[in-house]
């Protein structure tokens, strides 16, 4: 896989999530260059553009990071290529 | 990559501040002096003039900030003599600002059109003042100074969805590898801030700043509120979470990360300059261009990065504006605003990393000499300083 395709962009090395850079469908494996070597997964959900992804499983409660900062926390588990959005992330400050 | 060992060719100032233009400015202390400014100023070659429509029947607190302000742009080390012009009756105290910027060890000349007998006496008097000046700082050369004398503003406007995903990151990896290094940079836009603060005030250095940064978020709330309306609430819309922002400190960050993930070092007032040490400061102002440029101005900072993703053209008359942009169809329609695209970062997959190295090191070369796009088409006329009261 080719990772210069722009398919999806690590805001943050602290990040455990992926903002998709085209729409993405369900399936497909996606490859990022990262601090910490090559990353692979394959997406569990169709993710639409600028839509978040799990880099890796995100267990219920943990912080959900964007830009290297925290944006809320999950409200479930939530496994590595799936999509992060409302449904599965609350805001601390709501 | 570490810019501990970098440099750049600067202007020494005597206060130990370094320069990377060499600017004789020409400050208007009022509106009814802007014209007389901006003739004196067209008189004499290497001339930068600093034009605002305050000065006078402003509330004290307003006086006062319109006083710093000009007292901090003329200490700004990006010039080397300072030019003031002053109409005599204004509110502000002309003299004051004179002292105020004299005691940087700059030259500092006045013109007063009352005293000095008229609009054409005034430019006879004050073209022969800029010109004795100019020739004076003419012969200053640039000479190595290190990164940890750099200190970088940042603002973010004519935003698009790029702004957020490449720009905005790429300009706050630049300010995390300045910091790093030992260099500075200030941040504002309180206006911004509303319903991110608690995120921005954890970043503060101790809890005095933090609230004091709470307070200046609140008190502007509280004005927004008083004019009968509302910034906060229905955050995220129904259309942001369509668009893909979860929560509201999300779509905060979005506008915020501009700033990096430093610690914040200092909380200060507009038109106030935070003491010569390295780390991010904040400063308390709005989100419009002119104002926020002159705050950045007033807080000591020798070049801006100016995040866009749909293209502004706004410079500042002595500090360089640097357009950063992730819009590929920005760069390439709007050349003769555009500095330096960061697009590589959404086509090609460069890292924010790398991208922020880019950012940083063009800055350093800027500082050099190297040109900005506004500052060669001299794009730099909309000035202004910032007002909270009533004009009476």
């Amino acid at each position: 896989m080719d990772f210069s395709t722009g398919q999806c962009i690590l805001l943050h090395d602290k990040d455990n999530t992926l903002t998709a850079l085209l729409s993405l469908a369900a399936g497909q494996e996606i490859a990022l260059k990262t601090v910490q070597g090559m990353l692979k997964l394959t997406l569990r959900d169709e993710i639409p553009y600028a839509h978040k992804f799990a880099r890796r499983d995100i267990e219920a409660g943990e912080d959900i990071m964007k830009y290297g900062e925290v944006i809320g926390s999950a409200t479930a588990f939530i496994p590595a290529g799936a999509h992060v959005h409302v449904h599965n992330v609350k805001g601390k400050r709501a | 990559m570490s810019f501990s060992d970098a440099q750049f060719l600067g202007y020494h100032r005597p206060d130990g501040q370094v320069g990377v233009r060499n600017y004789l400015g020409v400050l208007s202390t009022v509106t009814c002096a802007n014209q007389a400014a901006e003739n004196i100023a067209g008189h004499v070659r290497g001339t930068a003039v600093f034009t605002h429509q305050q000065g006078c029947g402003l509330l004290q607190e307003d006086l006062d900030l319109t006083r710093r302000t000009l007292i901090n742009l003329g200490r700004n080390p990006n010039l080397g003599a300072v030019l003031v012009v002053s109409l005599g009756c204004e509110g502000v105290d002309a003299e004051k600002i004179v002292e105020g910027i004299a005691s940087s060890g700059k030259p500092v000349e006045l013109v007063r059109i009352q005293r000095d007998g008229g609009y054409f006496a005034a430019i006879s008097e004050g073209g022969l003042k800029a010109q004795k000046l100019a020739s004076e700082i003419s012969m200053q050369v640039r000479k190595e100074a290190s990164i940890q004398n750099l200190r970088i503003g940042v603002k973010c406007g004519a935003s698009d969805p790029t702004s957020g995903l490449a720009s905005n990151p790429a300009v706050g990896q630049a300010l995390d590898q300045l910091i790093a290094a030992g260099g500075s940079a200030v941040f504002g836009e309180t206006t911004e801030l509303i319903g991110a603060e608690h995120l921005v005030a954890g970043r503060c250095e101790t809890d005095e700043l933090s609230d004091r940064l709470l307070g200046m978020v609140r008190r502007l709330e509280a004005r927004v509120i008083q004019h009968g309306s509302d910034m906060r609430g229905g955050n995220p819309s129904a259309g942001n979470i369509a668009a893909g922002l979860t929560t509201i400190e999300e779509k905060s960050l979005g506008a915020v990360v501009k700033s990096g993930t430093a610690q914040i070092h200092g909380v200060f007032d507009y038109g106030e300059c935070p003491p010569s040490e390295g780390g991010l400061y904040f400063i308390d102002s709005p989100g419009r261009e002119p104002e926020l440029l002159a705050g950045l101005g007033a807080a000591g900072c020798q070049i801006i990065l100016f995040s866009t993703g749909i293209g502004a053209p706004q410079g500042f008359p002595f500090i360089p504006v640097i357009k950063v942009s992730g819009n590929r169809n920005t760069v390439k329609a709007l050349v003769d605003f555009i500095d330096l695209d960061v697009s590589q970062v959404l086509l090609k997959g460069e890292s924010l990393e790398s991208a922020g190295s880019r950012v940083l090191q063009y800055s350093l070369r800027t500082a050099d000499g190297h040109t900005t796009k506004a500052e060669t088409i001299g794009y730099n006329g909309s000035t202004a300083i910032y007002q909270r009261g009533p004009i009476v």
